[in-house]
């Protein structure tokens, strides 16, 4: 379908297709594709070795727009058909694209079970708390009060917040990034890929159809400093212009608390092995604190494997033949040999 | 023994060509272990056989009552046996709620064995039995043998220093032991088997072998009535005694072998499908991966991600769980993805009978997905074809990369009946080999005989390719959304299916003349009895002929033809009319239905009356 570079190695273009991008005009996803294509460049990803797999939605297109493997699948069920081409091929370098409709509402059964199993791969939600490809429905996570066509008085559901479920799920790698932040988002995804195991990033994207601006608060450009705090492990967790704010312990509340450095006030620094700072990061929310982004948890676990390749290892080697021969079974007439 | 209780008459050994026993008792009285070992015994006394276990729904239901009754029967002789039998001619109830719920199934005349021990005030009441059945005629026209089968057995086991409670768990195998003095059984597979299976428990074992052997010494003893049964001549080779579900599972595994690929077998527990994952669970020595998924949509779709990665994706379930996969069955048709989807049908709808046996999803494997989508449909009722048509699946899914359903059902999955195995290296290889070639490659341009698109997987340099669900261009594979694109997709995919009956070979009628009065067509499970009804028949000079259809979509070619040539066409099946609709659409207008949907099989002479009322109507 594609011509191929010969080049040993891939710049971010040549992750590209042949065929044409369909997001709106203005979609945060493209910026999102760009940044991926890039970090595809960076790893020295080989195209044949790698895979995206996606469900139903906007981002779900992003398969077609990246020259690897790629299986556009059916609504939800993006970690469950992950899940078999790993089973087949431990090997295959597995990208799930999905959103906030598609990972956390059809599908937050297999989103649920891909963390807690552990596959090896990575996972990108796109969340802009909205259904945009069925024209601007509240998503599980638009806040309370989303006015939309199937909720013109303002949704009533309790929004979910994905970082936190990935945590509550047993997620050893939980980011977040920002569609308009690209050298971070860069930078969360190839630790994403660095990571042996499920690795799960939350991408704030812009949706300016349906939901336009709805991160505004803390990723225009004026309300970065203030009001959200880029995690990054071994530093300090502070935040504002020249950060003059940080984060502290709250023996209180057993939380986290913030405090003004130019009073003297010592700042934490991120560990992102623990996973009880991991949840206090994943739970600050504007007013009252900063968002959290970056690597909020990296601390790897035994990964998935299927149980084959240990026994292929343990016992004398059977045949099918042995099996069916065992048990219940006899020999009419004289045995041959 | 009280003197209310007739003995049986002392009789010399007699003969007999087949004999059908059912045992019966609470749940944890260990009836489907004396079931199978029966069962073995009778192999190993040259006699084919057939046997069926009927499990409780509860796990543990309260001892005493009659929904805790489980229940095994085997049919066994000197001539091909291909039911379980319509009747037992023994029926061995270990307490009066197995009696209560089994003794419609014991022929009239029949011997009935009970442990008088167990037929208490107590246990009449949990079995709602308002008075002792041994004495207000229940048993009138039955023979009874009713010795204290829970006291003997202690008696037996005393000096082996068990427990109370342990020491009676060898009641069953102490009936067993009767059993086998009266149809001469050898004991000592038996005797080898308990060994094996308590080698880490001797005493267990011990106490089990003497409750046989008491069991036994009490039949030579009392006189009990004793059969010589005929034996038969098996064809020298291997055999094994196994289940449909063993063979289903084995054929699959036999089929990743012969493909040459991984076999990813992803299953979601449901009932009476599990044993299928079960079983190839305990494979991964050999090769073989399963996936227990969270749920039946996972586990379709993780076989669909084992296909796209060049593997063999298999998924598995009943009736409730197939629905669940349907929306991603329509995935693997569009991206012509190979795959099988095995159904081990049960009762429905909904929670229906999850333990009782139909054949209801024919409808729901032909037609039960969105959009046009168009999916081939395999049956098999014996094990030999479970281990055959799990095979064929392979052939089928790989060569046209399709979807395909293989049907099975609670009957056949559970039944279990000697197997010639087959020998492995001579069956024909799967041999489909996935693209390699960079050049010009492109993902959905077809090979001219199969229809089926090229199958490059992931890891071949040059071949990457992007697919999915929404529709794609007949040329290119690109998404397309052109209304004669589309047109000619539906066409192709459904040619594609259609084509697959070019390879399969000419059906032939199982028994009788390939023309005549009648013929009988049958799918799946019904096998054993209409085969049987109609073997007896035509031995009372019946011109009636047995048809049995192993595929249902596509139908063999000459399959028409031949149904053309008889006089009139009866489907027995366990469902309202599903396959004789179908025969009906496919131009057999004259194939009428014969019904069952009881949750149980049919019996034999069930089949031979509706025989008999058509071929005497065609005769006049």
């Amino acid at each position: 379908m594609n011509e191929h570079a010969s080049a040993n190695k891939l710049t971010a273009n040549d992750f590209a297709t042949d065929q044409e991008v369909r997001w709106c005009p203005g979609c945060g996803d493209y910026a999102v594709l760009k940044a991926v294509r890039t970090v595809l460049a960076d790893i020295g990803a080989r195209r044949e070795n790698t895979v995206f797999v996606s469900g139903i939605g906007c981002s779900s297109r992003f398969p077609y727009y990246i020259d690897t493997y790629g299986f556009h699948t059916i609504h939800g069920r993006a970690p469950a058909v992950a899940t078999g081409m790993l089973l087949a091929n431990p090997d295959l370098d597995v990208w799930i694209i999905t959103g906030d409709g598609d990972g956390l509402s059809i599908g937050g059964n297999h989103l649920l079970h891909i963390l807690r199993r552990n596959l090896n791969c990575q996972i990108l939600l796109f969340n802009n708390e909205t259904y945009g490809l069925t024209k601007g429905q509240f998503s599980p996570t638009s806040h309370l009060a989303t006015r939309t066509p199937s909720s013109p008085g303002g949704s009533i559901d309790n929004p979910v917040d994905p970082s936190r479920f990935a945590l509550g799920c047993g997620a050893r790698f939980v980011a977040r990034g920002v569609d308009t932040q690209i050298k971070q988002l860069v930078e969360v995804l190839k630790a994403a890929h660095r990571h042996q195991g499920a690795a799960f990033v939350e991408i704030f994207q812009n949706c300016i159809v349906f939901n336009e601006d709805v991160f505004e608060g803390f990723t225009a450009k004026a309300n970065v400093a203030q009001r959200q705090l880029q995690a990054e492990h071994g530093k300090p967790l502070t935040f504002g212009a020249d950060g003059t704010h940080a984060l502290a312990f709250d023996p209180q509340s057993l939380g986290l608390k913030t405090v003004d450095v130019s009073d003297g006030a010592q700042p934490l620094i991120h560990d992102a092995t623990n996973h009880n700072l991991a949840s206090a990061l994943a739970r600050m929310e504007n007013p009252d604190f900063p968002m959290a982004t970056g690597v909020l948890y990296d601390n790897p676990g035994p990964v998935y494997r299927s149980s084959t390749a240990d026994q292929d290892a343990a016992g004398a080697p059977r045949k099918l033949k042995d099996v069916m021969r065992a048990g219940l079974s006899w020999h009419v007439g004289e045995t041959p040999e | 023994m009280g003197p209310h209780i007739k003995q049986a008459a002392v009789q010399e050994r007699k003969t007999a060509e087949t004999v059908v026993v059912r045992f019966a008792g609470d749940s944890g009285d260990g009836i489907q272990v004396i079931g199978s070992q029966l069962g073995l015994a009778s192999a190993m006394s040259d006699n084919d056989l057939g046997t069926f276990p009927e499990y409780p729904s509860e796990v543990r239901a309260p001892v005493g009552t009659t929904y805790g009754v489980s229940a095994f029967q085997v049919h066994f002789g000197g001539r091909p046996i291909k039911t379980i039998g319509d009747e037992a001619d023994m029926l061995v109830a270990l307490n009066p709620a197995a009696l209560k719920t089994n003794l419609d199934m014991l022929k009239k005349g029949g011997l009935v064995l009970i442990d008088a021990g167990s037929f208490t005030q107590r246990n009449f009441d949990k079995a709602g039995y308002a008075a002792s059945p041994l004495e207000d005629g229940t048993l009138d026209d039955y023979q009874l043998m009713a010795p204290d089968i829970s006291k003997l057995t202690m008696e037996s086991v005393a000096e082996i220093g068990l427990n109370k409670k342990a020491s009676l768990r060898c009641k069953n195998f102490w009936a067993l032991g009767l059993v086998y003095w009266m149809y001469g059984r050898d004991r000592q597979p038996t005797i080898d088997w308990l060994d094996n299976k308590f080698a880490k428990l001797p005493d267990v074992a011990a106490a089990n072998v003497a409750a046989l052997n008491a069991g036994h010494a009490y039949g030579e003893t009392v006189e009990a009535a004793g059969y010589d049964v005929a034996r038969i001549d098996m064809e020298p080779g291997p055999y094994s005694f196994v289940t449909g579900y063993e063979a289903l599972a084995w054929g699959l595994a036999a089929a990743a072998e012969l493909s040459d690929r991984k076999l990813v077998f992803a299953s979601y527990p449901i009932t009476p499908a599990s044993p299928v994952l079960h079983t190839l669970a305990r494979l991964s020595d050999i090769g073989v991966t399963t996936f227990q998924a969270e749920d039946e949509i996972a586990a379709i779709c993780a076989a669909i991600g084992v296909s796209f990665a060049g593997g063999l994706g298999v998924t598995s379930s009943s009736g409730p769980g197939i629905s669940l996969k349907q929306e991603a069955m329509g995935l693997a048709v569009s991206a012509e993805l190979p795959l099988i989807i095995v159904n081990t049908q049960r009762a429905g709808p909904s929670t229906g009978m999850p333990t009782k046996t139909e054949q209801s999803d024919l409808n729901q494997a032909l037609y039960g997905r969105h959009g046009e989508s168009p999916v081939p449909v395999l049956a098999a009722g014996s094990p030999a074809e479970c281990f055959e048509m799990a095979i064929e699946a392979a052939r089928i899914a790989l060569t046209y990369m399709t979807p395909v359903i293989l049907l099975s059902d609670g009957f056949v999955a559970n039944a279990s009946s000697p197997w010639a195995l087959p020998d492995l290296d001579a069956l024909p290889r799967i041999s489909v080999q996935n693209h390699k070639d960079a050049d010009d490659f492109n993902p959905y341009r077809r090979d001219p005989e199969t229809l089926a698109r090229s199958w490059a997987v992931p890891g071949t340099p040059g071949c990457e390719h992007r697919i999915g669900g929404i529709e794609k261009d007949f040329a290119s594979g690109h998404i397309s959304y052109e209304p004669e694109n589309h047109q000619k997709m539906t066409d192709v995919r459904a040619d594609k299916v259609a084509g697959i009956a070019k390879t399969i070979p000419p059906i032939a009628v199982d028994q009788g003349d390939a023309n005549g009065d009648l013929l009988l067509v049958g799918w799946g499970s019904t096998y054993g009895p209409i085969s049987r009804a109609v073997g007896n028949m035509r031995a009372r000079g019946c011109r009636v002929s047995h048809l049995h259809v192993r595929h249902i979509k596509p139908f063999a070619p000459n399959q028409n033809e031949l149904l053309d040539g008889f006089k009139q066409v009866l489907v027995p099946e366990m469902n309202s009319g599903q396959l004789v609709n179908l025969l009906r659409v496919e131009g057999c207008a004259h194939a009428e239905g014969l019904s069952k949907m009881t949750g149980r099989p049919f019996q034999v002479s069930e089949i031979e009356d509706a025989i008999l009322a058509r071929v005497e109507t065609s005769n006049e």
